[in-house]
């Protein structure tokens, strides 16, 4: 089976098409940044706290934000994440709040007390068994002996109660249950938890209706100092990239596939503009990674530049350029289809807290692939016929270094 | 021919094995035997205890703080300000001296230098403080300025840094945590420390623990408790006595003293400090209520007792970073041992006996980044992550052998040994497993198939141009090696970027993808070539291969 047998598509000469598209989606996504949404910081850049909450029963935000309202948290921001049945929200407090305080986590605490005083702190006495570490729950049981293993010993009391706690706290950290179980009784299903246990945690510990999922907190200076090096590692990579291209080939076709990345960069920050996507940590890391990848597209098509021009001396470049490209098409296509095929699968069913950098990829590749395409050797093709040939009209000679005396 | 394709599978199964071996064999903990495992459930538990998990996968704390060094170099200007007083007096230098901070610099003025005096102050500065300059201050003669030299204040700030990374880790081995990491953070003159504490997702308490100073000092009480800082300047007509001091007490939050501060003129130089502490239990007091016992070194001990019999029946002040926590009468000269009572909780008294018992902080620290994953959240990323793992190499897999065939197959091969090594190679580096990491996997498996295209693609060329097939292997094979490094080359300098300049879920993205490329090249080029020999064996002479 084969996709493109032998395709004789004139890539230069369609070039302003492509040129024009990619035009129209740099300035969508420049105009997006610059003047209708902007870049939207995630909290490591932006700084402040974050607090992400699973309830039972879908939770009553309005009551939630009324009562942030009523202890002086009235900016914080509540939103529901992931899918609906999971019952989740973020609150959130930006940085202003988060700074202002003494202490880093004074927001983190407010907020978790306004939940507690919302949805109840149960009866006196008795402690939250969905927000309960494997510790107390083992002392509890250690002090309640609802398996009269203290006849056994202390040592024997402590492992075993230690272990069916974190038994029973694992079970209810796993999913279905992610953290939050509404009764007792579905404690049962743990192996070691007999009546006596059940009974035992029921004088000891109440099911609040919320468990804390997941807290960030990040002061002013942090947010600050990851901005800076969120850009120094862009250009960083930017920079490998084009030394490690002119080291291969040639300056002139460094600069082009550079210049054809940071299209790609520009372009995927644009879109994601667009779509109201964050930019976090991991979104960079998506970002340089593509930084890599797209070069490999761009490799195969240099390369195989190279080897026609070893091979053919009397072609015109224009020519020669779209004659590799056609024959790499196929390679190209499939090598990053591929790749697009396993990012896909991870965009689809990797969950929330890997979204951003899924969709970074995603958006990276298909453009990647397409810039690589067609637009690095429209690029390559101007400034050869600009700045390559010298006074004599001739090509410049590539130079090339070797590997390995493999003949290419 | 044979027995070239023979020694290459040899090679590839005894990696193999290696891996897989390497996976299952090694016990949970130290007390059990490497060996095969006897049943499943063995199985997967060892396989769960090679492979570390990150934070974001187990659950825990991530703080980045910093160490606010320049509080060590307060404590050094004070100390020399005391010294430098005694030596003026000694010398018979009539010269006041002040302590300024100025900007980022802190110094000592030092003013009404008689100009007789002046070459005996520089002999001074220069035999007694040889860490400090001594320089004129613009605008008045009689005056000059005493700070120290730059590298003796680095000296003191990376000295401070170091011993409170040490106080800090001290700490935390205290409370137990499993495996916690203290390092480092960001560039040399921030003063950033991390700290990972996986499996904590409470960390008030241990944020508590590791940020108190806990500066332990007794003195001899003058005079007190006042109720106020006014009232007990006003009993002294507005002024201390000399070498005295003025220190509130603890806030009482419950009983008679609710609210207010009780202040209490003090020595101020101290019986005993911190640094004279051997050991700190907590232990219930006479009446059972909650309290820290203390035990003296042999100094310690021998200073102690000379205060406290030469002031039998004054109070004795207990101080814990300056606030007063109880001042008992002396009954008796006391010589090696104390207690400290208050109104604490049980829990209050164990991490006071801990924080007194790792030592004091040289510096304050403040928190500047704190992270906390829930358990259940680390649960349910790991399974969205194998999740999507397995769909994205079945959808790959499947595409391969739809559209190579045969060949296929072998690229299925050479993808799933690959993955395996990755992941061998992750429990043998005891690298850590993060959800980008995970991320790293499903991309390895990506790219390195892009491996097997090229190979393949060049494969159909060379056949297409009419060579024969095992020409057209070898040729594919010789082709595209150079293609397969410069695109592995490209990617893995990306993740080493990546490595430098990412924390950790990051940095495990990067080595994963590293480690899986690097296997890559070994299984896409070295297996995939033994397969394909070993099929052109055992095809018939002219018969095409399927491709």
């Amino acid at each position: 089976m084969e996709f493109f047998h032998e395709p004789n598509i004139d890539w230069m000469g369609k070039k302003w098409y492509f040129i024009g598209l990619s035009l129209i989606l740099l300035v969508v996504g420049l105009v997006s940044i610059a003047a209708h949404r902007g870049l939207i910081y995630g909290i490591d850049f932006r700084g402040g706290t974050l607090v992400y909450v699973k309830f039972s029963k879908p939770p009553n935000l309005d009551a939630i934000r009324a009562e942030l309202k009523r202890v002086n948290l009235g900016e914080a921001t509540i939103q529901r994440y992931g899918p609906a049945v999971d019952n989740e929200v973020i609150i959130g407090l930006d940085l202003g709040t988060t700074a202002s305080a003494d202490a880093l986590d004074a927001g983190k605490r407010a907020i978790v007390g306004v939940l507690a005083g919302l949805y109840g702190v149960g009866p006196s006495g008795k402690v939250d068994f969905n927000n309960a570490s494997p510790q107390t729950v083992a002392e509890h049981l250690v002090v309640g002996d609802p398996l009269r293993l203290a006849s056994k010993g202390t040592d024997e009391a402590l492992t075993g109660y230690r272990e069916l706690a974190e038994a029973l706290v694992n079970f209810r950290n796993s999913p279905p249950h992610s953290g939050l179980i509404a009764d007792l009784q579905e404690l049962r299903a743990v192996s070691g938890a007999t009546p006596a246990v059940l009974e035992a945690l029921g004088k000891d510990f109440y099911l609040s209706p919320y468990a804390v999922r997941n807290t960030e907190i990040v002061g002013p200076k942090v947010g600050g100092d990851l901005r800076k090096q969120a850009l120094y590692v862009t250009l960083a990579g930017l920079a490998a990239m084009l030394f490690y291209i002119w080291f291969r080939f040639e300056l002139i076709y460094g600069v082009a596939a550079v210049i054809a990345i940071f299209h790609d960069v520009l372009i995927t920050l644009g879109i994601f503009s667009l779509l109201n996507k964050e930019i976090s940590l991991t979104v960079i890391a998506a970002l340089l990674t593509l930084v890599g990848y797209s070069m490999n597209d761009t490799i195969v098509v240099f390369d195989r530049i190279r080897e026609n021009l070893k091979l053919t001396k009397r072609e015109n470049f224009r020519d020669l350029v779209n004659r590799s490209i056609n024959q790499t098409l196929s390679r190209t296509i499939l090598t990053s289809g591929l790749t697009f095929l396993a990012v896909l699968s991870l965009y689809l069913f990797g969950g929330e807290v890997i979204h951003g950098f899924a969709l970074a990829l995603v958006i990276g590749i298909i453009i990647g692939t397409y810039s690589s395409i067609a637009i690095a050797s429209p690029i390559l093709v101007f400034f050869y016929q600009r700045v390559g040939q010298n006074r004599m009209g001739e090509k410049p000679r590539v130079y090339e270094r070797e590997t390995a005396g493999l003949r290419r | 021919m044979e027995i070239k394709i023979r020694n290459r599978v040899i090679i590839i199964a005894a990696v193999m094995l290696l891996c897989v071996l390497g996976m299952i064999c090694y016990p949970a903990n130290e007390q059990e035997t490497v060996g095969f495992p006897r049943n499943f459930q063995r199985l997967k538990e060892n396989v769960r205890n090679r492979i570390r998990l990150g934070l974001d996968l187990k659950g825990g704390t991530h703080l980045v703080l910093q160490v606010q060094v320049e509080d060590a170099i307060n404590v050094t200007v004070d100390l020399a300000q005391e010294r430098l007083r005694d030596e003026l007096g000694a010398k018979g230098i009539p010269a006041s001296i002040e302590k300024k901070t100025e900007e980022k610099r802190t110094y000592l003025l030092i003013t009404g230098i008689p100009q007789d005096k002046s070459g005996d102050m520089q002999t001074l500065a220069t035999e007694q403080f040889p860490d400090w300059v001594l320089a004129r201050r613009a605008g008045d003669p009689l005056a000059r300025e005493l700070s120290l030299k730059a590298t003796a204040a680095a000296a003191i700030r990376t000295q401070a840094l170091e011993q409170s990374k040490n106080t800090i880790r001290n700490r935390i081995d205290q409370l137990g945590v499993i495996e916690p990491t203290i390092a480092e953070y960001g560039g040399q003159s921030d003063y950033e420390v991390v700290v990972q504490l996986p499996g904590v997702d409470d960390p008030s308490r241990v944020k508590d623990i590791i940020q108190s100073t806990a500066m332990l000092t007794l003195k001899i009480v003058q005079d007190g408790p006042y109720s106020s800082r006014e009232a007990a300047l006003a009993a002294h007509g507005g002024i201390l006595p000399p070498d005295t001091e003025l220190l509130p007490g603890r806030k009482e939050t419950s009983g008679e003293g609710q609210g207010g501060e009780a202040w209490y003129l003090l020595n101020r130089i101290a019986a005993v400090t911190g640094r004279d502490l051997r050991d700190a239990q907590p232990r219930p007091d006479e009446n059972g209520r909650p309290s820290v016992n203390f035990n003296l070194t042999r100094d310690g001990a021998v200073r102690f007792g000379r205060v406290t019999g030469q002031n039998v029946g004054k109070q004795l002040a207990i101080i814990l970073d300056n606030r007063v926590v109880s001042a008992p009468v002396i009954q008796s000269q006391i010589s090696d041992s104390g207690r400290i009572t208050g109104s604490f909780t049980p829990q209050q008294t164990a991490d006071l006996a801990l924080v007194l018992r790792s030592g004091a902080l040289p510096a304050s620290i403040k928190y500047l980044e704190e992270r906390t994953v829930g358990p259940s959240l680390g649960a349910d990323s790991i399974r969205h992550g194998v999740v999507a793992s397995i769909v994205g190499l079945l959808a790959v897999m499947g595409f391969m052998l739809v559209y190579y065939r045969g060949s296929g197959v072998n690229a299925n091969l050479a993808l799933i040994l690959n993955v395996i090594i990755l992941i061998a190679a992750l429990a043998y580096f005891g690298a850590v497993l993060t959800l980008p990491g995970i991320a790293g996997v499903i991309l390895t498996v990506g790219m390195g198939v892009d491996s097997n295209v090229l190979i393949f693609e060049r494969i159909r060329e060379e056949l297409r141009m009419g060579k024969t097939v095992g020409a057209a292997v070898a040729g594919g094979f010789e082709r595209a090696f150079v293609t397969i490094i410069d695109t592995h080359v490209t990617t893995i300098v990306s993740a080493l970027i990546l490595f430098t300049f990412g924390t950790g879920p990051i940095r495990g993205f990067a080595v994963t993808l590293t480690i899986g490329l690097l296997a890559n090249l070994f299984t896409s080029v070295f297996v995939s070539r033994v397969i394909f020999d070993y099929v052109l064996t055992k095809r018939e002479k002219g018969e095409a291969i399927s491709i």
